[in-house]
């Protein structure tokens, strides 16, 4: 099986080949306008990418203990007692498999999604441009290559992030999917069309993918500190021996424990040794007890650190809330979420692929992953548990009042991390893991619906422009003309009954709503309800708040269910709108399927828990759940509930106008607050952004240069040198300074011509005279010195 | 340990071969101009070639200098000539000699007038970089160090901007005005032990005092802190940097500015090693209060070039970090990213040129969109970026990785603040310089790049040319290389910074 495992490098290879195909060759593989190769090969290479995480599956299907495959050496500098060794192993086990699946799996059917939508999306904004049929020839073959290109890339980084074995990979793949996230968040840099505020939509793209990095560089500032604490407090950045020689400082002296190695080249038996940290079942529910007990030793093993010490329990605690950081960045929790609602500016495959399903999920992975760490520091473990719980709930209040199909879904996403980031504090990994895995279905499924949504209106609004292409841009434009005015394609004011358009869509999408809400027996409902189970058990507060995001969540899905789907068109747009092709409706039908079943891969009847016992090889902390019938009932009753609430307010008497007032505005000015995203993005602007910018232009120009460069240079300095100058070798020196000054005098008061003409034509013989000067000081003070 | 007295004819040879170019453009008449690029470009690339036998030497096992030798040059005053390569300057020559070609190919259609005499510069201008990082003779070093402003002045003055003269004088007065302090500490040092061999000095006893080594640190640092720059000896950088032709602010940013960075390492650090422990706080501060201001003044500006130059002051305090944190990782990280730098930052001059060269202004109101005109200068200006910034994959981030984990732990910054060691919250506030440089970098991408076209003038850009392409694709493969496989780099280093740091006392720990 070995052999099986060793393919595993070829996970990320395969994907960077494909970046390189698809941008040095992807605009020579389309002679024509329906040629769709960079897309076909992207979607191959995603789908072979997916088919190494099936065979991974296989082989740790016999070898569940996993394995660890050595490809390059970064880093290996000695210093002092340690060794900054940092390998680029790929560790293949239950919980990276995992991941493997879900990012490819997932991955691929948006790659496939996507060969549609891009193409589409030319031609539309092509039609809207007016561009004649060589320009739009080019447009696409620069936009479909472009795309594809960073959808591989993506992938790729994304396969590093979650198979490194050690935390700097980690950090990593971690950075690049962000690199990713910006580019393709800013992929309609271009995009000409003025807004109402007077700016460049293109610019507003460009803007919030710079605010997605640069949201993401904090959490990174974050990433860092902890790897640099983790490295010097372990002597290692590899997960197997950060975790163990942390199991051993619990008792033992840190220099003891820096011994320990249960990975690193070489790997000489490679089928025992993960033995010494994967703990069997029964050791991690041993440990589970402590954890129950709530009451984890405070350690005090004193760990070196600069020229001082700090205690175990400190150092550790500060690891984990500094990877918390990361992780708030990553997975859009508060405080750094703000970036993700404006990501939604990336076109929709996107949105499904990297700010749904996989890339935002990094920071749950990294908590599981790190969980021998936060199950010794349980005040930050209960604080990342309070950090979601209340992004769960503050994100799922935002998507109440939104209007745009896309930004619901976004705080929905953010609400969904915050449920996932609450699960892995309170130590349900696998609660966590469970609930990453079925969201990827069922919000990739919503997102990739919306967008299929958003390309119905827009055909809606444009007719059926396509035909008419190839023939002359004119005509192209008249049918422009005939059809409707411009409404936002995205807003679900504008659309209604949307259902009988796009039934497949439609219904699809509904699936997906009701596996987001909760709803028995759909997946959303298996790993919902085990994050609350796990809620229940732990925390009551947090119990009650994740409660209550999930009667909003059912509530928002509900009302938007409503406003596209159900009633009467309420623009000529929705009423024009068409269904989708095959190759957006097909993965529409696959992620479904999963959204239903996804609930089988770890149901908490005894005999399946299938995921959990999966993921016990490789989570040390992790804990199989069980089935409690009244927290079963609770959310039922709670989700069915709003269900009801949302249909009685927006689907018993559908909105006719789109210029209506939503009937939640009754609430006045907490509606607002809720529609204006609790005002977050006003705060960071008067608290940081303003302030940044305001202390940048203070420091460039009046402190570095009016100030230093101006003054304090050009006037004393200047002078005092002059003067210095002159006493010290008078007649050599002249020249020169008097040069100086007189090109800084010439420089102040406004050029005199006559000046600077003299100073060209002598500029050597200045420069001449400073040389001899240099020589002249140099012969003098050596020989006064040979002398004395 | 001592030099043995033979003639280095290696590295004579490599000094040589630029001069051999400096000459035969000086005996060339002027209108031969396409003779005297083609010159330029040989007697350079001919320089990088031969200086790549370099690598043959076994770096890894041994600290000792290498291609070495020293023959009395000045007897009496115990002056010798006397060079030899390590681990410490190995990448700094080979940076040079790469930098050499580059320059020359970036100005073919950049320099118009006088172009006899600019290639004659350029070139001379190599042999005085190389010797500045080949000296083992103190007196020599210091022969090869004011030898470098003669060319780089007139560079700045001859070929520069429309404040050339002022910026070049400046230029000139203030690397002048720390190297006589540079000076009379060599002087002081030579008298007093008899040799100006830099071996020979490194653990000597001299019988100074603790006080007067300390001066004598100063001495060497100040003539150093104002070439690196360090904050706040900077002023002098962004006008030189705005008003130097492309080649020389490549040079200026690539070579020049390491010079400073590797003298700490060369004479400060082993010369006088409980002065550069007494140091290294404030050094510390120092270069912690350029990261930050540097990004942030950085983030200010309007001029692309001028932005780059601030960026520098930013880069180069994460290489003072690492080097004053005195221990091994420390130091490899900021030699590495001294390279990086040279590569990066380079890069950046090289295609803030190419912009130039087209549209004759560099203030970024004048562009956006750049993207859509030409994509693949676009695309390759991002990767660049994405260096400077310290994207993981790219060498940038390798070489500030390193130092911010050397720094971290370091004992050299000695204070503790409520129980948190200095090292742990000087680099806490150093990696917020990484956030900095996004906000920075970023911001000059996207009014530069992104966006729709806005100013007419930009519509009809014409992309990256053959020849643009070839003078940047060494440093994106050496960009990609070190980010990729950075180990090669470090080992080449491990075991002359061994030395260096297994010589320092060891540093007190704090209870």
């Amino acid at each position: 099986m070995q052999g099986l495992f060793s393919l595993i490098p070829l996970i990320v290879i395969i994907p960077f080949a494909g970046v390189l195909i698809n941008a040095f060759f992807g605009r020579l593989l389309m002679p024509a306008q329906s040629s769709k190769a960079p897309g076909v090969i992207a979607s191959i290479i995603a789908g072979t990418a997916f088919a190494i995480a099936v065979l991974m599956l296989f082989a740790l299907m016999s070898h569940p203990e996993g394995t660890e495959v050595p490809f390059l050496t970064l880093l290996n500098i000695e210093v002092g007692k340690h060794v900054l060794f940092v390998p680029w192993t790929f560790k293949v086990d239950t919980l990276s498999s995992v991941m493997m699946l879900v990012v490819t799996g997932v991955g691929t059917l948006i790659h496939i999604y996507a060969i549609g939508y891009m193409d589409y999306d030319v031609d539309v904004k092509a039609h809207e441009w007016g561009l004649s049929v060589a320009d739009t020839l080019d447009l696409k073959r620069r936009r479909y290559s472009r795309f594809f290109t960073y959808l591989n890339l993506f992938l790729g980084s994304m396969l590093i992030l979650v198979t490194g074995n050690n935390y700097l990979m980690m950090f990593v793949g971690w950075e690049l999917v962000g690199l990713c996230s910006f580019l393709l968040i800013g992929f309609w840099y271009d995009d000409p069309h003025r807004q109402a505020n007077g700016v460049f939509k293109g610019i507003e793209n460009a803007a919030a993918a710079q605010k997605a990095f640069i949201a993401n560089r904090v959490g990174d500032f974050g990433m860092l500190l902890a790897i640099f604490l983790i490295f010097w407090t372990f002597g290692s950045l590899e997960f197997g021996n950060v975790f163990a020689r942390a199991e051993c400082m619990k008792e033992s002296s840190q220099a003891e424990c820096l011994t320990i190695t249960t990975t690193g080249l070489p790997r000489s038996d490679a089928s025992e040794e993960p033995e010494d940290t994967v703990k069997p079942a029964a050791e991690a529910a041993e440990a589970e007890s402590g954890h129950e007990g709530g009451e984890a030793g405070i350690f005090t093993t004193p760990i070196e650190l600069g020229p001082g010490t700090l205690p175990l329990t400190a150092i550790v605690t500060a690891i984990t809330l500094f990877l918390l950081l990361g992780a708030t960045g990553k997975s859009a929790q508060i405080p750094l979420f703000v970036w993700l609602p404006d990501a939604m500016a990336g076109p929709t495959p996107v949105s499904a692929l990297i700010h749904a399903a996989t890339m935002v999920t990094a920071g749950v992975y990294m908590i599981t992953r790190s969980n021998v760490l936060y199950h010794m520091a349980p005040f930050s473990a209960d604080f990342v548990a309070y950090v979601g719980a209340a992004t769960a709930l503050v994100a799922a209040t935002i998507a109440v009042a939104q209007f745009d199909i896309k930004k619901v879904l976004a705080y929905s996403t953010i609400s969904q991390l915050g449920f996932m980031i609450a699960a892995v504090g309170l130590g349900g990994y696998i609660a966590g893991i469970f609930h990453l895995a079925t969201h990827a279905f069922f919000k990739a499924l919503l997102f990739k619906g919306s967008g299929s949504v958003i390309q119905g209106m827009e055909r809606g609004m444009l007719g059926d422009f396509r035909g008419g292409h190839g023939h002359d841009e004119q005509h192209g434009h008249e049918g422009h003309d005939e059809h409707h005015a411009h409404v936002d394609p995205q807003d679900m004011r504008n659309m209604g009954g949307m259902l009988r358009k796009m039934p497949l869509t439609g219904w699809t999408y509904i699936i997906g709503a009701l596996a987001l809400a909760g709803i028995f027996p759909l997946a959303g409902f298996w790993s919902k309800d085990e994050i609350l189970l796990d809620a229940f058990k732990e925390n009551t507060v947090i119990y009650i708040v994740l409660s209550a995001a999930a009667v909003m969540t059912a509530f928002y899905m509900t009302r938007q269910i409503f406003m596209v789907f159900f009633g009467k068109p309420r623009t000529p747009a929705a009423e024009h709108a068409s269904e989708s092709p095959a190759t957006m409706t097909a993965p529409l039908v696959v992620l479904a399927s999963l959204s239903v079943l996804g609930g089988l891969m770890n149901l908490p009847f005894d005999g399946f828990h299938q995921l959990g016992y999966w993921l016990e090889h490789s989570v040390q902390y992790a804990h199989v759940g069980s089935f409690n019938i009244t927290v079963a009932l609770i959310s039922t009753a709670l989700a069915v509930g709003a269900i009801l609430l949302g249909w009685l307010v927006y689907g018993r008497r559908p909105s006719t106008d789109p210029n209506a007032a939503d009937p939640l505005a009754v609430a006045g000015p907490v509606f607002t607050f809720l529609n204006r995203k609790w005002y977050v993005d006003e705060l960071y602007f008067a608290v940081f952004i303003q302030p940044y910018h305001a202390i940048g232009n203070y420091l460039a120009n009046v402190v570095d240069w009016n100030f230093w460069h101006n003054f304090v240079h050009d006037s004393i300095i200047a002078e005092a040198f002059r003067a210095w100058a002159v006493i010290l070798s008078k007649p050599i020196d002249q020249g020169v300074v008097d040069g100086a000054v007189n090109g800084i005098a010439s420089l102040v008061n406004g050029t005199s011509r006559e000046v600077r003409r003299t100073q060209t034509g002598y500029v050597r013989n200045y420069a001449l005279l400073v040389v001899a000067g240099v020589v002249a000081i140099m012969v003098f003070l050596v020989v006064r010195f040979l002398i004395s | 340990m001592s030099m043995e007295t033979v003639f280095p004819t290696f590295l004579t040879v490599l000094l040589a071969i630029p001069v051999v170019g400096f000459l035969v453009i000086i005996l060339t008449p002027r209108t031969q101009e396409n003779f005297i690029k083609w010159t330029a470009v040989f007697f350079t690339l001919v320089t990088f070639v031969v200086s790549l036998a370099l690598l043959s030497a076994p770096y890894q096992s041994s600290s000792e200098l290498f291609f070495a030798g020293a023959i009395p040059w000045i007897p009496t005053a115990g002056i010798s000539y006397a060079l030899g390569v390590d681990g410490l300057s190995l990448w700094l020559v080979l940076l040079t000699t790469l930098l050499g070609p580059i320059v020359v190919i970036s100005s073919w259609t950049a320099v118009e007038e006088r172009v006899k005499e600019y290639y004659a510069f350029l070139v001379l201008l190599e042999t005085a970089m190389l010797g500045v990082f080949l000296a083992q003779d103190m007196f020599l070093f210091y022969v090869f160090w004011e030898f470098t402003l003669v060319p780089m002045y007139f560079l700045i003055g001859i070929w520069g901007g429309s404040n050339r003269q002022y910026a070049s004088i400046k230029f000139f007065l203030y690397t002048k005005a720390g190297s006589i302090l540079m000076l009379l500490a060599i002087l002081f040092l030579g008298i007093k032990g008899g040799t100006f061999l830099l071996p020979d000095l490194i653990g000597m006893d001299l019988g100074i005092g603790t006080n007067a080594a300390r001066w004598l640190f100063l001495g060497f640092a100040i003539a150093f802190a104002i070439k690196v720059p360090i904050w706040p000896l900077h002023s002098w950088l962004p006008d030189a940097h705005v008003e130097a032709p492309t080649a020389g602010s490549v040079i200026l940013a690539g070579v020049l500015l390491k010079m400073g960075t590797y003298g700490f390492v060369r004479f400060n650090i082993p010369l006088f090693p409980e002065a550069s422990q007494f140091f290294a706080p404030a050094i510390a501060v120092l270069a912690v209060i350029g990261i930050i201001y540097g990004a942030w003044v950085s983030f200010a500006q309007t001029d692309v070039k001028k932005l780059v130059a601030y960026s520098s002051v930013s880069h180069l305090g994460f290489v003072m970090l690492g080097l004053f944190a005195l221990n091994e990782i420390g130091i490899q990280g900021a030699i590495l990213q001294m390279v990086n730098h040279g590569l990066s930052t380079g890069a950046l001059f090289l295609m803030v040129g190419m912009i130039y060269e087209r549209r004759h202004t560099r203030d970024m109101a004048q562009f956006g969109g750049i993207w859509q005109v030409m994509p693949v200068y676009s695309a390759l200006m991002l990767i660049v970026t994405l260096s400077s910034m310290g994207l993981p994959g790219l060498n940038g981030f390798v070489g500030e990785f390193t130092i911010l984990m050397g720094a971290f732990n370091s004992s050299a910054f000695g204070f503790q603040l409520a129980g948190i060691p200095g090292s742990v919250l000087l680099t806490a506030l150093s990696t917020l310089g990484v956030i900095g440089a996004a906000i920075y970098l970023l911001t000059m991408f996207q009014k530069v790049f992104l966006g729709p076209v806005t100013v007419e003038a930009n519509r009809s850009l014409k992309d990256i040319s053959a020849r643009e392409l070839v003078s940047l694709l060494p440093l994106l493969v050496l960009i990609f290389w070190i980010g990729i496989f950075p180990s090669p780099f470090f080992n080449v280093m491990t075991a002359s910074v061994q030395a260096l740091v297994h010589a320092l006392p060891a540093m007190a720990v704090l209870p």
